[in-house]
Formats: structure tokens, C-alpha cells, sequence
């Protein structure tokens, strides 16, 4: 009989991790050498002259360059954002609108592959979820807000509307083409323009998406795209003739743009950091909550808002809870985002990896058991294994401080009071996470945490329906769902 | 036996969250399998197969012919497995063992009054102690579904013990028949009292019922096979049967079971397939790998 | 016949509120409240920053029971609250009329500011169902919006309609949830002390509603760049103070409400919209289990 000692029991993964190459074929996206940025309709020169490389983080080979736009290009990006506004766009009827972004939502949906495959070589992420979640979730973000485009008299009791005028959106690099989608649809469809700057790690997407607004006959004006990096989202942000400035981002800039527009009457939505607490009760399905716990840190190498980056485990099983979690973290494979087995793919920056590495440093000095996923990663590009830390205290800086990477600190609890407590204990407030089997306590989870958004027995989900914003210092504004369009219209 | 010394409360067996397990088991779907990891893993399947009739209309003709089957898949492919047993009625059991003497090849029977199971224990035993007597190197028990619906656990832990006794040497797969029990946290309940009381093998279906074997009703086992592991230090093996007919789905299933078990299960020893028209269907596809051609059903033996 | 004496009057001292006690501001100091006719109407508590203080823990504390009441309870609080100003309208009018205010003005701000609070009583078990929302995932999760209360608001009340400012301030911060910290009017500042009388006696768990006195360009600064306060609430339209307030909010990106173009006078000044200029929205999902069964209908 197979029988042995339960103290040497390991399970093998080595040849779920080995399996032949599956990469997605790159023929089916064309990347032109050179972008210029995309103003009044048109693809420009930029003024500034200047030109900057975007890599592919997995290779570290250059992909194509983009436009720095300067301060007088945000000037005529913004000007055209403002003679479309009032030539156009606020007087088109609402149901016009509509049609465009409708239309905007279908390109996507024919162009998803190439979409796909952009976004995993400029970004790192794993063409799974390039193509599974990003770019089907940014057409149906488009095409959710277009139908609210001539609806918005429903949406606010005994209120009408009015569009703010131009919106400043700042997006950043772990959801390229998805951030770009959950800005502009509903600025569109509440009859704002837009100028729109993409990451500077990550522009192609956002410029492919110009280019389909283009084919889309969008009038000229409306949406602007602008490439650049930190000047640049200054200058947009310190533009006097923006009424709106959508951030999302670090909470760092995240208040340096607050105090930026003090002195002003710009509305602004902020959606920044996060360090959210995913809580296992002892009367979870565990496996499940595994899994949860899986996607809440993995996904996306981690470089997600809402990660559930903290760990809460009952004591009662959190032997069983840890050793669950590392067999499934030997499945994981790690590599190529462009192979579609690849489970992790490549941090987006050298400098993200820095940071991480840097936490990692952090947290065994500071004491904690970092465990690591036996795999392989490539030598060349930037990789980080699979990471969790346990014997982790609430005061360790990897408890407290976002990482933004596949980084989990793991810690023990013992009471529902201790673990609220705990959970809520951290200037952050976007998402949290709470897994058990019984339906009262739930509830009395998911009131008690000061959080935007709750997951209860899931994890990382997300739907244009649903809105999704932060508590405390993650910022205010809701993206998504009704609540949403609340942050592009004056209620009167 | 490890399984006398400690009898767990089945009463709290690990809930399992529907939504949850069928994400999970979608995301093995994922995998994109190519190249010399298929072609493996098509082998390995073929390997794997529990070629089956269970017909009330088999005879000692057509049993043959399986069992020729079993043995010659598909001769003009070079360096073919044979499949792992052929499971049959009882009565059968004797064709089936002459047959396959020598090959290698297992001979399983299904007993206990299979399908439904509706029959006094003694004559479960006595069908068991048959099919043993008879050759079978198998037994494919069902489990009592009234009276574990009833929630009388006792009686059928108790059950399964008997038949695992009955059976001597033979090993013992037990039928949960997960159709019949609906929810997943029952399919994990009843595989934890299948287990402790001492099954070989835990198995979904009889193929009679449908929904027979699925890729989350199969995971939610597996992982209960794993806890076990854990805690006792015991393998188990698994068989899904029916509704696996198609070569994709065989490698999906074999993804599964390599990120949920690990390698040491990628044999046919711990892991079956109870299907008929699936070894064709990988054999077709084994030939496509081999020569780039679509495959007819034509050039491919029907037993 | 029996002499009458001139019987003393007793005057009134205008304290603080906070945490459900009135203390005397822990600065000592205190400045003269006057009228236009350059009156001296009474001593007024000059509040300082440790007042403030004080009255954010207070307030902290106060939170999570007063947000974890029952809505209906809560409207029962204000409806309460409502009947207090009611039955101590005369002091109400006599105080406003000292500072100012004509006989029929002091009548139409008390009578407001009571309807006001019997508005606000009304919505705060009624508004989560108006801003709320199922949102129809296309996953199979269940998944809901409510509206959550920030925390712990700081605001300063208008110079103006002193009396129906705060109360139109207060009432829908409270009705949501939340806890609060409110520096009155300084110019005048009697009616918010009386008000904090009328809510200590009203059922409303101490701390819920701090109310201090004191100098606004000197209080602003810690109202906004408190660490604990989750909302900052400036009802004038001095630039120069809504800047300040702005960039010191960003120190915690705390929510920050302006409310210098409202008519506190006007029925616009009042609506649900107030209340969830302090709400947070909070969205749950829970998946919805589907086995077997019930394929073609129920």
C-alpha cells in the first residue's frame, strides 16, 4: 500500500509547469515603428520633437516609439478637446452619441486579437488574460456606457445633467487598453471630450484605440490621445481650460494632483493605491478560497489595484490554508506572456521589478518567511517568482506599504473582531476579500470593512455594471456601473 | 488499516463553493496543449481507459471483440498502449479474463447490483465475491444514494467497508454516482466516506445517469483526494466515467489531475477514464499529429 | 402689597459640545459675541486646535455605533431633535433676534430649521434605496451598491443664517451616518451652542455631533489636515480658505464638499443629494450558486 509518513508528503508539479510552447502568433497585430499623437482626429508630429521607446518588458527589445508631448501639445490636444465640446459634442443629440460609442465598442470586439497581443508585448500580461479579460471587458465598459448615453434622465432623481466640458484622464500600466475604456466611454456618453494620456510603459494600446475612433468617424476633437510621462500628465492636470481631471494611479500623485487643482474648480475622481485584506474563515470552502486568494495576488503579476496582498487566515487553518496555497503556487507557470499556458508573465518595468525586489529585501529583514514557487523564469526580461510571506506581522512594511506585484503577506487571526480590526486597520480602502460559508457573517463582513468594493467567496472580479472606487486614501469617484456616471456630469 | 484508526465527521466535510470549482476546473480548459506534450498525453490517456460495455445485451461475442480492441487499438500506429482494463457484468468477467491473459490488460467488473444498488447487502457481497471469483481484477461498487441522501452515513460507510472486504485482493473503485447527488458538497462528502472506508479508487457515474462525469464534479474530487493524501498519507486513484468522449477533453482532465495531484498520479494505476468511444476519438487524433490529415471515422474499428 | 425685588437674571454660558459634554475650551480663552448694534451678547469659548482634537475622537468613537444603528432609529433621533427646537422655538428666535435677525426673519429660520430636521428624519431610512443598485454582472455573482457613510465629517458651518446653516449642515451628515465636528458661525455663534442642547437632549449618542466655537482662519487648517477625518465640509467662498482646505485635505485625499453657492433660505438647500455628498459607495459580490435542476423554469 501507497502509504507514507504524513510529515514527507509533497506532491510534484515539475510536469504541470513543463508543457510544450503554445505562443500566440504575433502576425496578427501590426505595431508601426513610430506613433505621433493623436489630436483633433489626426495622428500629429509632436512639437516637442521628441520621441521615446516602449519596450516589450519580457524581452527587453524596443517595440516602436511614441510622441512626448509637451506643454504646447497639451495646449492644442486641449483646444481641440474644447472646440469639439462646443461645436460638436454637446450639441449632438444624446442618441447620436450613443452611436458612436457603440461603434467604438464593436471595432474592439473585431479587433480583439491584435488587441490582445499589443497588450501582453508592451504590458508583460499573459495573453490569457489579455485576451480573456482586458480587451473583452474594455469593448463591453464601452458598450454598457453607450447605452446610457440617452438614458441619463434616468439616472439621477428628480436631477438633470449637464457635462462637465473637457476631461484630463491619466491612466496607468497594469490595465492599458481597460483604464482607457473605463475613462472615455463614460465621458463620452455624459457628453464630455477627452484628452487622454496612457502610461508611458505601456501607450500602444491607447494609440491602437485611436486609431479604431478614427475608423470610427468619432468628429475630430473628441477624443484626444497623448503619450508622454510625468510632464506631460502635469501639464494636463494644470491646464486651465480642463473642467476634469480622472486619475488613476498611486496615491502619491494621486495627491499631488489633489493639491494641484486646489486652487481651481476641476472636478477630479481619483481611483489609487490599495492594500487589500482577503480574510479566510475557518468554514470556507478552502479550495476555492485558494483559488481566491491565487487570483487576488497573481493576477496580473500582482500589479492590481485591488490585490488582495494581505492575507487574514484563522488560525484553525492556516497550516492547511499555507500548504494549499503553495501546491497551487508550484502549477503556476511562469514566462512569455505571449504563450497562452503562461500563468504570470512579465513585470511590467525594470523599475516595478526594483520596487519589488526591493519589498522582498524588505520583508526577510524584517523577519518574515518568504516562500517562492519552485519554477523557472526567463534570464532575460523582467520576472519575479511567485512570493508569499508568512510569520508576517501587521507592522512589517510589506503588511502595510503596496507592493504591486505577485507579493503576498500572509498572517494569522483568531477572532472576527481581531480580524475586522486588522482589515481595516491601513489608510487604504479600496477592496477587501471575505470567505466563509456562513451567510450572516458575510454580511456582517462586508459592512464592517471600509472598503469600495467587497468580495465575499470570490475575488478580482470585475463588470461594467459594477462600480468600483475607493474608501479613504484608494480616492473618491466611483468607475462603473450608474454610479459611475456621477463623475462626469454637474447634477443640477 | 489507516482507515479504522481515525473515522472523521462526515457531517463536516469542506463545503465546496459551486462558482468556485467551476471557474476553476474552466481555467485547466485554458491550457493550450501542443506538440509533443499532445501527443503524450493522448497516450497517456489511451493508457488510462477503462474500455466499457455494460449493456444488457452483451454477450460473450462482443466482449471478445472489446477485448481484441483493448489490446489492438489501432495496429498500423506503431508502439500503442493498450488500455488499462475492460469493464464489464459480472457474468462477463470470465469471457473478458480469458481474453486478455497475458496482455496486462485489467479486467474490472462492475458489481453490487449495479446501476442502482437497490439490493440487500448480502447479495451485494454475494455479487462482489462473484465477479472476484470470476477473474476481476477490479470491483466498480455503487453506493447506496437513498440512504446517503437519507443521511444515514454509517450504513453506507459501513457498506463500502463490506465490499472492501469482499473483494480481497481485487482493488475496489467506488461509484458515487454524482449525478444522483447533485450538489458538490455531497459528491465531496461521499468521497471522503468512500475513502476512509476503504475504496481504491473513487469514481463519478455508471454512466447511466446523466449528468455522468464532469470536469468540476471530478476536481472537487480530486481535492478530496489530496486532503486524504495529506492526512493519511494514502493514495487513491480516480475515475471519471462517461460523458468523456472526446481526445480535448481527455487532455483537459489530464491537465487537472497533473495541477491538482501531481505527477505521481500521471498513471494508469492511479487515474482511469470509464469510456467506450473515447479511445477512437484519440486515436484519430494521435493519427492526425502523425500525418497532418484529418481523420475519417471510417478507418477506425468500432468494437 | 409685596414688594417686588428686581430679580437677577441668570446669563447663560455658551460652552462647546463635545463627545456629549459641555466643557469649556481646554485654551481658556474666549471672545465677545456682539450684535450689530455692538452689544456684548455673551462669552463666547475661543475653540483651539486640542478642542478640535478632542472633538475628532469623539467623534471617531461615536462613529461606528451611530453608523451601525438602525436608519429608522436614526430618523427617529432627528425627529426628536426636531421637536426639542420645536418646544424651545422662543429661545431659538429671542437668541436670533439679539443677533439681528427681525422678529419675522428669527420666526422663519426657526420654523426652517425645524422642517428641516423632519425632512432629513424622513430620508435617513429612505436614500439607500434611491442611490442604490443591483448590478446585473454578467458573471453569475450577485452584485449590489449601497451607500456607506465617509466617517468623520469636519465642517464649518456658514457666518449667515446661523441657525438653519448648521442645521441644514449637520442634519444630513448625521442622517447618513456619519459623525461630525462643526465650528458655528463666529460672528454668530449663540444658536449653535443652544442647538447642541436641543441634540443632547434628543436621544443622539454623544459625539455624534461636536459643535465648537472659535475663529475660522485659525481652526480651518487642523479641519483639513486632521488624519482622522475622512470629509471636510466650507460653506463661504473665500478663495483663499477653500485652497488652503483643498491642499491640506490631500494630505489623507480626504472628500472635500463646498457649499459656497447655497441658499440655505431656499428649498434647493435641501435634498438627498446633500446626504450623499458624504456617502461612499460600496459594491459586494457573492456568487450565485446554479446546480442541476430547474433548467426550463421553476
Amino acid at each position: 500500500m501507497a502509504t507514507k509518513k504524513s510529515n514527507t508528503i509533497k506532491l510534484k508539479f515539475d510536469s504541470a509547469r513543463n508543457l510544450a510552447p503554445a505562443p500566440e502568433s504575433k502576425s496578427a497585430a501590426k505595431i508601426d515603428p513610430r506613433y505621433d499623437l493623436f489630436i483633433n482626429g489626426k495622428f500629429e508630429k509632436p512639437l516637442s520633437k521628441k520621441y521615446f521607446g516602449t519596450i516589450n518588458p519580457a524581452t527587453e527589445e524596443k517595440l516602436s516609439e511614441v510622441a512626448e508631448a509637451n506643454q504646447a501639445d497639451v495646449n492644442r490636444a486641449v483646444k481641440a478637446a474644447r472646440a469639439a465640446y462646443d461645436n460638436v459634442w454637446k450639441k449632438m443629440p444624446a442618441k447620436e452619441r450613443a452611436k458612436y460609442i457603440y461603434r467604438i465598442a464593436r471595432m474592439i470586439q473585431e479587433r480583439a486579437r491584435e488587441f490582445a497581443i499589443i497588450e501582453s508585448l508592451d504590458g508583460g500580461k499573459p495573453i490569457r488574460e489579455s485576451r480573456d479579460f482586458d480587451v473583452p471587458t474594455a469593448a463591453n465598459h464601452f458598450f454598457y456606457y453607450a447605452g446610457w448615453a440617452d438614458k441619463l434622465e434616468y439616472a439621477f432623481p428628480n436631477r438633470t445633467t449637464q457635462p462637465l466640458g473637457v476631461a484630463g484622464q491619466i491612466i496607468p500600466w497594469n490595465f492599458p487598453l481597460l483604464m482607457a475604456a473605463w475613462k472615455i466611454a463614460p465621458a463620452l456618453a455624459t457628453g464630455n471630450t477627452v484628452v487622454l494620456k496612457p502610461a508611458e510603459t505601456t501607450p500602444l494600446t491607447a494609440l491602437k484605440l485611436a486609431e479604431i475612433i478614427q475608423e470610427a468617424d468619432l468628429p475630430p476633437g473628441v477624443v484626444n490621445i497623448i503619450t508622454g510621462a510625468g510632464a506631460t500628465g502635469a501639464a494636463i492636470v494644470n491646464h486651465p481650460d480642463i473642467n476634469k481631471i480622472a486619475f488613476t494611479g498611486s496615491t502619491d500623485v494621486g495627491k499631488i494632483i489633489q493639491r494641484a487643482i486646489a486652487g481651481t474648480n476641476k472636478k477630479a475622481t481619483l481611483e489609487l493605491g490599495g492594500k487589500a485584506a482577503n480574510i479566510i474563515f475557518d468554514d470556507a470552502p478552502l479550495d476555492q478560497a485558494v483559488e481566491g486568494v491565487i487570483n487576488g495576488i497573481f493576477f496580473n503579476q500582482g500589479h492590481v489595484c485591488c490585490a488582495g496582498s494581505r492575507l487574514y487566515v484563522q488560525e484553525s487553518v492556516f497550516k492547511e490554508v499555507v500548504r494549499k496555497l503553495k501546491d497551487r503556487m508550484e502549477t503556476m507557470i511562469v514566462g512569455d506572456p505571449l504563450d497562452k499556458n503562461t500563468d504570470i508573465g512579465a513585470i511590467n518595468s525594470r523599475q516595478q521589478l526594483e520596487t519589488i525586489n526591493k519589498y522582498l529585501k524588505i520583508g526577510q529583514q524584517e523577519g518574515a518567511e518568504m516562500y517562492q514557487s519552485s519554477c523557472s523564469i526567463p534570464r532575460k526580461g523582467f520576472f519575479c517568482r511567485p512570493t508569499i510571506f508568512t510569520n508576517v506581522a501587521q507592522s512589517n512594511r510589506i503588511a502595510q506599504e503596496e507592493i504591486f506585484g505577485p507579493v503576498l503577506a500572509i498572517q494569522s487571526f483568531r477572532t472576527d473582531d481581531e480580524v475586522i480590526e486588522k482589515a481595516n486597520n491601513t489608510p487604504f480602502g479600496l477592496s477587501a476579500g471575505v470567505w466563509t460559508d456562513k451567510g450572516s457573517k458575510i454580511f456582517n463582513m462586508t459592512t464592517k470593512l471600509r472598503a469600495g468594493v467587497v468580495w465575499a467567496n470570490t475575488f478580482n472580479k470585475f463588470d461594467p455594471t459594477s462600480p468600483f472606487g475607493g474608501y479613504k486614501e484608494s480616492g473618491y469617484g466611483r468607475e462603473g456601473g450608474l454610479h459611475g456616471l456621477a463623475a462626469y456630469v454637474n447634477i443640477v | 488499516m489507516i482507515a479504522t484508526k481515525f473515522i472523521p465527521d462526515f457531517s463536516v466535510s469542506p463545503h465546496v463553493d459551486q462558482v468556485g470549482i467551476e471557474e476553476r476546473a474552466s481555467r485547466f480548459t485554458k491550457r493550450s496543449i501542443k506538440n509533443e506534450t499532445k501527443i503524450n498525453g493522448l497516450k497517456l490517456a489511451l493508457n488510462m481507459i477503462d474500455l466499457t460495455t455494460l449493456e444488457g445485451k452483451d454477450t460473450d461475442g462482443k466482449v471478445k471483440q472489446l477485448c481484441y480492441k483493448a489490446i489492438h487499438l489501432h495496429d498500423s500506429y506503431p508502439d500503442l498502449p493498450t488500455v488499462a482494463a475492460i469493464c464489464v457484468y459480472p457474468s462477463m468477467v470470465k469471457v473478458a479474463k480469458k481474453a486478455l491473459e497475458g496482455t496486462g490488460v485489467k479486467v474490472a467488473s462492475v458489481a453490487t447490483a449495479f446501476p442502482s444498488g437497490q439490493a440487500p447487502r448480502d447479495i451485494k457481497i454475494r455479487d462482489t465475491k462473484f465477479a472476484v471469483a470470476q477473474g476481476a481484477d477490479e470491483v466498480d461498487m455503487v453506493i447506496s444514494r437513498g440512504k446517503f441522501l437519507e443521511g444515514e452515513y454509517n450504513f453506507v460507510f459501513d457498506e463500502i467497508a463490506a465490499i472492501k472486504e469482499a473483494c480481497g485482493e481485487a482493488r475496489l473503485k467506488v461509484i458515487l454516482e454524482t449525478g444522483e447527488l447533485v450538489t458538490y458538497d455531497k459528491v465531496r462528502k461521499a468521497s471522503d466516506i468512500a475513502m476512509y472506508a476503504g475504496a481504491d479508487f473513487i469514481k463519478t457515474s455508471t454512466g447511466k445517469i446523466s449528468p455522468a462525469a464532469t470536469m468540476p464534479v471530478t476536481l472537487v474530487m480530486l481535492e478530496a483526494i489530496r486532503d486524504f493524501y495529506y492526512k493519511t498519507g494514502k493514495r487513491i486513484a480516480m475515475k471519471p466515467a462517461g460523458g468523456i468522449s472526446k481526445s480535448k477533453l481527455a487532455l483537459h482532465y489530464l491537465v487537472m489531475l497533473n495541477e491538482v495531484l501531481g505527477e505521481e498520479w500521471m498513471n494508469n494505476h492511479w487515474f482511469r477514464f470509464g469510456a467506450s468511444s473515447l479511445a477512437n476519438d484519440i486515436l484519430m487524433q494521435l493519427m492526425k499529429q502523425k500525418t497532418g490529415v484529418y481523420q475519417s471515422a471510417n478507418y477506425f474499428s468500432i468494437d | 402689597m409685596a414688594t417686588t425685588e428686581k430679580r437677577l437674571e441668570i446669563l447663560k454660558t455658551y460652552k462647546i459640545y463635545i463627545g456629549g459634554q459641555f466643557p469649556r475650551t481646554e485654551s481658556g480663552r474666549y471672545y465677545v459675541a456682539t450684535n450689530n448694534k455692538n452689544e456684548k451678547l455673551a462669552n463666547v469659548c475661543l475653540g483651539s486646535r486640542k478642542d478640535f482634537r478632542d472633538a475628532v475622537g469623539a467623534a471617531r468613537n461615536a462613529f461606528g455605533g451611530w453608523s451601525g444603528r438602525a436608519a429608522f432609529n436614526r430618523g427617529q433621533i432627528l425627529y426628536r431633535a426636531a421637536e426639542m427646537l420645536e418646544g424651545r422655538k422662543a429661545q431659538f428666535i429671542d437668541e436670533l433676534m439679539k443677533q439681528d435677525a427681525t422678529k419675522l426673519q428669527a420666526e422663519k429660520e426657526v420654523n426652517l430649521a425645524i422642517d428641516r430636521l423632519i425632512y432629513y428624519s424622513g430620508w435617513c431610512d429612505k436614500f439607500q434605496q434611491l442611490y442604490s443598485s443591483v448590478n446585473p454582472v454578467a458573471s453569475p455573482h450577485f452584485n449590489f451598491s449601497v451607500p456607506e457613510p465617509t466617517g468623520v465629517v469636519a465642517a464649518i458651518a456658514p457666518q449667515n443664517d446661523s441657525l438653519l446653516g448648521l442645521v441644514s449642515l449637520i442634519a444630513p451628515i448625521i442622517a447618513g451616518g456619519n459623525t461630525c465636528i462643526v465650528l458655528a458661525s463666529n460672528a454668530k455663534p449663540l444658536c449653535a451652542v443652544t442647538f447642541a442642547e436641543v441634540l443632547n437632549s434628543s436621544d443622539l449618542p454623544g459625539g455624534v455631533v461636536n459643535i465648537l466655537t472659535g475663529k475660522v482662519a485659525e481652526l480651518a487648517p487642523y479641519f483639513a489636515d486632521h488624519m482622522d477625518v475622512n470629509a471636510t465640509a466650507y460653506c463661504e467662498a473665500d478663495a483663499a480658505t477653500q485652497q488652503m482646505i483643498k491642499e491640506r485635505s490631500a494630505l489623507n485625499v480626504k472628500r472635500i464638499v463646498l457649499y459656497d453657492k447655497v441658499k440655505w433660505l431656499a428649498d434647493e438647500a435641501q435634498s438627498p443629494y446633500f446626504i450623499m455628498d458624504f456617502q461612499e459607495i460600496k459594491t459586494t459580490w457573492h456568487p450565485i450558486e446554479n446546480i442541476g435542476g430547474a433548467k426550463a423554469g421553476y
